[in-house]
């Protein structure tokens, strides 16, 4: 789950991070108010969840009053990668002396939290990355210990021979690892992170991403989550508790199970398909937990057939086979639908099927293939 | 031999009273797996399937009846404190099939079990089976399974069921079929895997299943390359995936143009490692490239 800036940003002043203060407006004359408040100049911050805001024209400095109306007019409403600008961030303008980059992220292969430092702030990590590996300090935090005073500083000497900066750096990247565990995080950025002309050591920027499978601990960031932000079958999806990803394509695609769902959309693109979406109904399905995923495929007008694959492990067939027989009962389902189901029970789920006109595949190659000729139809 | 586990290992259940863990529990002993016990607080004195005594806790469990191997089903929220359970009652080896347990949990899991020598596989796994010693830890089925030289590794579960049914009917038997699970954070890595297949003088070759997201299938190509000369095949799924998007496995995403199929696919042929274009092609690939194949 991703957060705002203005969220992430909350989240850092609570364990104690030097940030600006600011506060969201969704109207040109909120937006002036809080200007009026914090005193000018000022920065207009297009709140959307994507990366390259500025180089849209979603953040604005702005001198004068006028110039506010004008920047928190043309962006909110602004559509920037596919998102609608709902929210502009307001926060007073700091003179940038100089621009850090701080990140942490969980790392696969040490299976620690990996701090990530540059003294090449301000520009994206990922294009530093690419040019210049060598610019990024990295270290794995020892999750008994947390990030200890002499590593920190250790990072933070390598990007500045201050040590005035380096202490603040420090500390600052302290406080990020435990707004990081804290919030059950799996990415946190600050970039860039400032020091101003009197050398005052702030985050203007704030990147957050949560880990979904541990906000049920955290009931006060689950409500952070953006509704406006989520594809409505997406969120529909999320709320019965699936695993969905729309596409473009007039295949629908149901399968237990995120490689075998994968599996089956590249199947359909290699038989000259296209997948309409990518769906798991996961583990230990339930007939209404098939009724679900099938309204949710079915908001998506674009679908013409349905193609169930099942190979049941932990997924009994005549589970799945009963909740498609209901489902079409319960729904008025004008598209084709083809099953394979194979695996535990699956003569059961066989014969429950019998009676039905749902079109059988034995194979998931042939099912697959059916779906796209019926799809043509 | 196959791997992780002994013909004689001892093996408990967390959770064997839950919906899935009382289900899956008597699959793994139908099979023939050496269950000596299960753990529900609160059920100990109970007996499950009138033969495996149930206890309330793993240290009980392990004093009674000598356990050494755990596979835990119990919810996401209790996942971890059911692992730190197992290995500090003794266990060396762990399998977590739950799905759904949140990362950081696992990286606070991590130095404990490095600590005290324990294996993790999982979480969100399918877990293992080794046809020719009758062991089931996870969720695999049995019915699909064969003895024979065989190893699989993969990073999923149902995906892993299509690919082990095709070897089977094709006659290719295996020495184990792992599913080491697509969580960002592992006990069990794609390496500690192959490196473990490659220790095991029955395993005659390998089928690799991979995903997108990270750069495990990258490292094994490299280590296979370098180190190993038995016949590996491969199949990468997500293709298709839009960059960006989870797509169910919290660690199958791809980020800033990273960890995609293509990138994984040219690793690993440049390895020789050929990838199957469909799940259905890795027996054909594999029987081209291993001779005496059976």
């Amino acid at each position: 789950m991703n957060i705002h800036e203005y969220q992430a940003k909350e989240l850092f002043r609570a364990m104690g991070l030097v940030v600006p203060p600011g506060d969201v407006a969704d109207t040109v004359d909120g937006a002036l108010a809080l200007a009026r408040e914090y005193g000018l100049p000022v920065m207009v911050k297009s709140q959307v969840l994507t990366g390259g805001r500025g180089k849209a024209g979603g953040v604005k400095f702005c001198e004068t009053e006028e110039d506010v109306k004008t920047h928190a007019g043309n962006i909110l409403g602004m559509d920037i990668k596919g998102h609608t600008v709902h929210k502009v961030l307001i926060t007073p303008a700091e003179t940038i002396a100089e621009e850090y980059y701080v990140g942490m992220l969980v790392d696969r292969a040490s299976r620690r939290v990996l701090l990530m430092a540059s003294a090449e702030g301000g520009v994206e990590i990922e294009q530093v990355a690419k040019d210049n590996p060598d610019a990024i300090l990295k270290f794995a935090i020892d999750p008994r210990y947390g990030l200890l005073d002499h590593q920190a500083l250790g990072v933070a000497m390598k990007m500045t021979g201050d040590i005035k900066k380096a202490r603040q750096l420090a500390v600052g990247m302290q406080k990020l690892y435990r707004s990081f565990m804290h919030s059950d995080a799996s990415l946190a950025e600050i970039n860039p992170y400032i020091f101003t002309d009197e050398g005052v050591g702030k985050a203007i920027d704030a990147k957050v991403n949560l880990d979904d499978n541990a906000m049920y601990r955290h009931p006060t960031y689950e409500a952070m989550r953006d509704l406006d932000e989520e594809e409505a079958s997406e969120a529909m999806a999320r709320k019965a508790d699936l695993s969905f990803v729309k596409l473009e394509g007039n295949v629908g695609c149901l399968v237990n199970g995120a490689g075998l769902a994968m599996a089956t959309m590249d199947l359909v693109k290699y038989y000259g398909g296209l997948p309409a979406n990518f769906l798991d109904i996961g583990g230990s399905s339930n007939p209404d937990k098939v009724v679900n995923a099938l309204e949710i495929i079915l908001t998506d007008p674009n679908v013409e057939v349905i193609l169930f694959n099942i190979f049941g492990g932990i997924t009994r067939c005549d589970d799945v086979a009963k909740g498609i027989i209901e489902a079409t009962k319960r729904m008025d389902i004008k598209v084709p639908i083809v099953v394979r189901l194979t695996g535990t029970n699956e003569v059961e789920a066989r014969e429950l099927l019998a009676e039905t006109d749902l079109v059988p595949a034995a194979t998931m190659d042939e099912a697959v293939q059916k779906a796209i000729e019926l799809a043509g139809k | 031999m196959a791997i992780f586990c002994k013909a004689d290992t001892k093996i408990l259940v967390q959770g064997i009273t839950g919906r899935d863990g009382s289900f899956h529990a008597k699959s793994m002993l139908d099979y023939g797996t050496n269950i000596v016990a299960g753990v529900t607080p609160g059920r100990g004195g109970q007996t499950f399937e009138g033969k495996v005594p149930v206890f309330d806790s793993v240290a009980e469990a392990v004093a009674e009846t000598g356990a050494d191997a755990s596979v835990i089903f119990v919810p996401p929220f209790g996942a971890a404190g059911a692992v730190f359970e197992a290995a500090d009652a003794g266990c060396k080896l762990v399998v977590c099939i739950t799905e759904g347990v949140p990362t950081l949990d696992m990286v606070k899991v991590m130095p404990f079990l490095e600590e005290r020598g324990v294996r993790m596989v999982g979480p969100n796994c399918p877990g293992f089976i080794n046809p020719g010693m009758k062991a089931k830890l996870g969720i695999l089925p049995g019915n699909i399974v064969a003895p024979g030289p065989v190893g699989l590794i993969s990073r999923s579960g149902t995906l892993t069921y299509e690919v082990v049914d095709a070897l089977t009917k094709a006659g290719l038997g295996q020495t184990t079929c792992l599913g080491i699970g697509g969580d960002p954070v592992i006990g069990t890595q794609f390496m500690d895997a192959l490196k473990a297949f490659h220790a095991d003088a029955e395993t005659k070759a390998l089928v690799m299943i991979g995903e997108i997201g990270g750069d495990a299938e990258e490292r094994a190509a490299e280590y296979i390359k370098a180190n190993m000369d038995i016949p590996v095949v491969s199949f990468i799924a997500g293709r298709t995936a839009p960059p960006g998007k989870r797509m169910g496995h919290a660690g199958a995403i791809v980020t800033g143009g990273t960890g995609t199929a293509a990138d994984k696919k040219k690793a690993l042929e440049a390895a020789g490692i050929p990838v199957a274009d469909r799940p259905v092609d890795v027996v054909p690939l594999l029987r081209e490239l291993w001779k005496d194949a059976p």
